[in-house]
């Protein structure tokens, strides 16, 4: 049976080997790794990143992105920007929501509360698809998550923009991105040098709005990773000390066998 | 159960009960006082695990239904709102949604060491079919359960799984139309499905009790594969196997729990975190890990109906198998060329496996033709022909011999 | 997981005492294991962070005139908001407290005399009561007859408890935030 494990375990290894690059194949062009202060068994959040990527968010991706899972209160949780409660209110108030109906059926508006979700930049998806050429702009609430490659594809795509080849032709409305399958995009590059003025004076490169809104959303689509890996930690501790335990209780009762 | 009971109530109540409701009795006879042989390996220890995993699933499974939505317009969102808002949401869902794999894990080793020592063989054959019976309803539950999170794979995964039944001649689009309510995979659709997933896991538990009952009639299979002869070849199986169980248990769970908190969403697929949208097709349709080698079971034929009976057919020799393989012995320990058609065997489900994750196109295909060829060729031809040309090794006496002569067994 | 091993009653144990130390360690350490994943299991049923944040409200009340009632809602149960008249006030006022089920005079159950806040769940059984009826001119229960008077005081049937006061405060003169 050794033998047969060995063999087995040998050409497991090799079909995992072979797996792992087969799925992220495809033309586009493979995005570097980045060293995210989130990744590994105890990564946590960069919070200062975390904060910049909103404001990165709130002024350039917000006007054609939405995030409909997140509501303004995530943002002052634990794990995550950590922006204060009186912050939050504020950020919320910037906004305007419609509620209702009052008691005469009317629909009103009124400032958003911390409790509202992000405010959406279109009414429905064909108001998104129609004021973007077609494109339907997609949610970024769990972008990162809902992209093989993850954090790293999405700050190479954000990042990567390039003018397109000699013999690629480009139709109006589309941008030639690398890493983008098949090399095309709808979304013309969004970023470029001091598009916005960072409230901690970091300098507004493109290659640092990346970073940053990459990192944000990496929050959104994940708020529970600190804890989660946290937590992990601790159970791994407490498996390690019992499997510990049950081996020596089963070899103290296997030894009064013979 | 075989034997006589060897349970003594202690007290006047377990007395009273015993004479009313001998459930005290039927557990110690189970679970503390069965007689096991001693020689199980940690190959046997997936059983006690399998049990836990099914637990699991179910206590997190119902946790969840207390929070998610079965409706197309809201199914996503709910499962969003359990990861974001739910105390622990994120902790539950990760566990249930990897338990289905862990579970997959242990099935899989549990039926390649039911392989390997020859423990569908007689007298054991009613035990293994009612495995292959879980197996199958294993496979369905994890199916709809994928439908639920209602992404864009639930919703392509159910449309080309579903379309399968339409190759069956005649009736076919009707038994799809009648399996979506409806002309496509929609909110009947889920609904059902969230029934249904809901009541399968009761359902494995019936049969479980029925696989354990088959089990304790004729006994442990062992690595020998030898049957019992004397008591002396036996230990009760508590506390010796209960402790061997909980030990395996707690690596197993070490597993478990590196993929809950350090790596939940490997196993699943980027695209399920896009709402489902019946307009846009991924471009890659891919099933969970453990149904690949039967996808590319189906993708290997040219043929619709063909690929479909092809792929109903891998599961449906599993049945057969008892009387397949010819062989009077048990334990591959003792048959040296059937062996190495085990690790063929082995190599070859992995081979279709890696392909199902690929495009059905170029030389993937071919290869899947010939690792689908392979995979009957082991059942129908190769095991019936085993039994008859190969010359096993000389089996030991009893149980009890090989374990006093030497350690290196093999 | 629970495995809680039985100190065996061996006839060649050697150390019994290092022995039975294990075996305790190791079922003590289960235990543990155990309690930590039954907490998630059963703080999942609490109210979750999307609950929470609605957990307060605010009401504006420029539109009630006196003699007038609205009915709100909080964490999914009613609130009757009454601007109570001068009639209402002074008979609320005028009885002793020593007489009443529940004991609790007017000026505790209100921020300002004229607007009674409160949560319109019946303290027996949880039906919601009718305004301006019953033998008090309060509120009376049709469920099981219990009668409220204008305070919202339990006067007579099988309710324990005057109606609740939930936790509120005036943000300005016609604005109030109730949570």
């Amino acid at each position: 049976m050794r033998k047969a494990i060995k063999t087995v375990l040998g050409a497991s290894l090799m079909v995992v080997g072979l797996l792992a690059p087969a799925q992220a194949a495809g033309d586009a062009k493979q995005p570097g790794v980045i060293d995210w202060s989130f990744n590994g068994p105890f990564g946590t959040y960069d919070r200062d990143a975390l904060r910049r990527g909103y404001q990165v968010y709130k002024e350039v991706c917000a006007s054609c992105h939405s995030m409909n899972q997140l509501s303004f209160r995530n943002l002052s949780q634990d794990g995550g920007p950590e922006f204060t409660e009186a912050e939050v209110k504020a950020l919320a108030k910037e906004y305007v929501v419609e509620d209702g109906p009052d008691d005469y059926g009317d629909m009103f508006e009124r400032d958003a509360l911390p409790s509202d979700r992000f405010v959406a930049p279109y009414p429905n998806d064909n108001a998104a698809r129609a004021a973007n050429g077609g494109a339907y702009p997609p949610d970024l609430s769990l972008i990162n998550k809902a992209r093989s490659g993850g954090p790293d594809y999405i700050h190479a795509l954000l990042s990567g923009y390039q003018d397109a080849p000699e013999g690629v032709e480009m139709r109006p409305g589309l941008y030639y991105n690398p890493y983008m399958a098949g090399g095309k995009i709808a979304m013309p590059s969004p970023l470029m040098e001091d598009l916005l003025e960072y409230g901690d004076g970091t300098p507004a490169t493109v290659e640092q709005m990346s970073l940053d809104v990459t990192h944000f959303l990496n929050w959104a689509a994940e708020p529970e990773l600190e804890a989660r890996k946290r937590t992990g930690f601790m159970v791994l501790i407490y498996l390690a000390i019992f499997a510990g335990l049950m081996y020596a209780t089963m070899r103290k009762i296997w030894a009064d066998l013979h | 159960m075989s034997g006589e009971s060897t349970y003594n109530p202690g007290t006047g109540f377990t007395q009273w009960l015993d004479t009313r409701l001998p459930i005290l009795r039927l557990a110690h006879d189970s679970f503390i006082d069965y007689p096991t042989p001693k020689n199980l390996n940690y190959w046997w220890t997936f059983g006690g695990i399998l049990t836990f995993c099914l637990v699991t699933q179910i206590v997190t499974g119902i946790i969840l239904a207390m929070h998610y939505t079965p409706h197309v317009d809201f199914a996503f969102n709910s499962v969003e709102h359990i990861m974001r808002n739910v105390n622990y949401g994120w902790l539950i869902r990760y566990i249930h949604a990897n338990g289905a794999s862990m579970f997959f894990i242990a099935v899989y080793i549990h039926m390649f060491r039911g392989l390997y020592y020859g423990s569908y063989k007689a007298p054991r054959e009613v035990l293994w079919i009612l495995g292959v019976v879980i197996y199958l309803l294993m496979m369905a539950a994890a199916f709809m359960g994928y439908v639920l999170p209602w992404g864009q794979m639930s919703l392509w995964g159910a449309t080309v799984i579903t379309n399968l039944f339409g190759a069956i001649p005649l009736i076919g689009e009707n038994i799809a139309i009648w399996l979506w309510g409806g002309y496509s995979v929609d909110n009947p659709t889920l609904n059902r499905f969230f029934s249904l997933h809901y009541l399968i896991p009761f359902l494995i538990f019936g049969v479980v009790i029925l696989h354990i009952w088959a089990l304790h009639v004729p006994g442990n299979n062992n690595p020998t594969g030898i049957s019992v002869k004397t008591k002396q070849d036996t230990i009760p199986f508590h506390p010796y196997y209960t402790v061997k169980d909980g030990f395996a248990l707690a690596i197993f769970l070490i597993l478990f729990s590196y993929f809950i908190f350090f790596a939940p969403n490997v196993l699943g697929h980027a695209d399920n975190y896009i709402q489902a949208n019946p307009l846009v097709t991924p471009a890659h349709i891919v099933p969970e890990w453990y149904l690949l080698p039967f996808y590319a079971i189906l993708r290997a034929v040219p043929d619709k109906l063909g690929g479909v009976a092809l792929m109903f057919g891998a599961i449906f020799v599993l049945f057969l198998l008892p009387w397949l393989d010819t062989s009077k012995v048990r334990s591959a320990r003792y048959r040296p060329l059937f062996r190495q058609f085990y690790v063929l065997f082995i190599l070859d489900c992995l081979l279709l496996g890696y392909l199902g994750a690929q495009p059905a196109e170029g030389i993937y295909i071919v290869l899947a033709r010939i690792g689908t060829i392979y995979y009957f060729a082991h059942f129908l031809v190769v095991l019936p022909v085993l039994g008859i040309v190969e010359k096993p090794k000389a089996i030991p006496e009893s149980i009890s011999e090989p374990v006093l002569a030497a350690k290196p067994a093999e | 997981m629970a495995e809680q091993e039985k100190p065996q009653t061996s006839p060649e144990t050697e150390q019994p005492n290092r022995r039975d130390f294990l075996y305790l360690a190791t079922g003590a350490f289960a235990a543990v294991g155990v309690a930590n994943v039954v907490w998630p299991l059963v703080h999942q049923m609490n109210p979750d962070a999307s609950v929470k944040a609605l957990a307060s409200i605010e009401v504006d009340l420029s539109s009630v005139e006196t003699g007038q009632s609205i009915t709100v809602t909080w964490r999914g149960k009613p609130v009757f908001i009454r601007r109570r008249t001068e009639a209402e006030i002074t008979e609320a006022r005028g009885v002793a407290i020593t007489d009443l089920p529940d004991p609790q005079g007017d000026g505790e159950r209100v921020q300002k005399d004229e607007w009674l806040v409160m949560v319109g769940i019946c303290t027996h059984l949880g039906c919601v009561p009718l305004g301006q009826s019953g033998d008090f001119n309060g509120w009376f229960c049709p469920c099981h007859g219990s009668h409220y008077d204008t305070s919202g005081r339990i006067r007579k049937g099988p309710a324990p408890k005057n109606l609740e006061v939930p936790t509120y405060e005036f943000v300005n003169d016609t604005r109030i935030k109730i949570g």
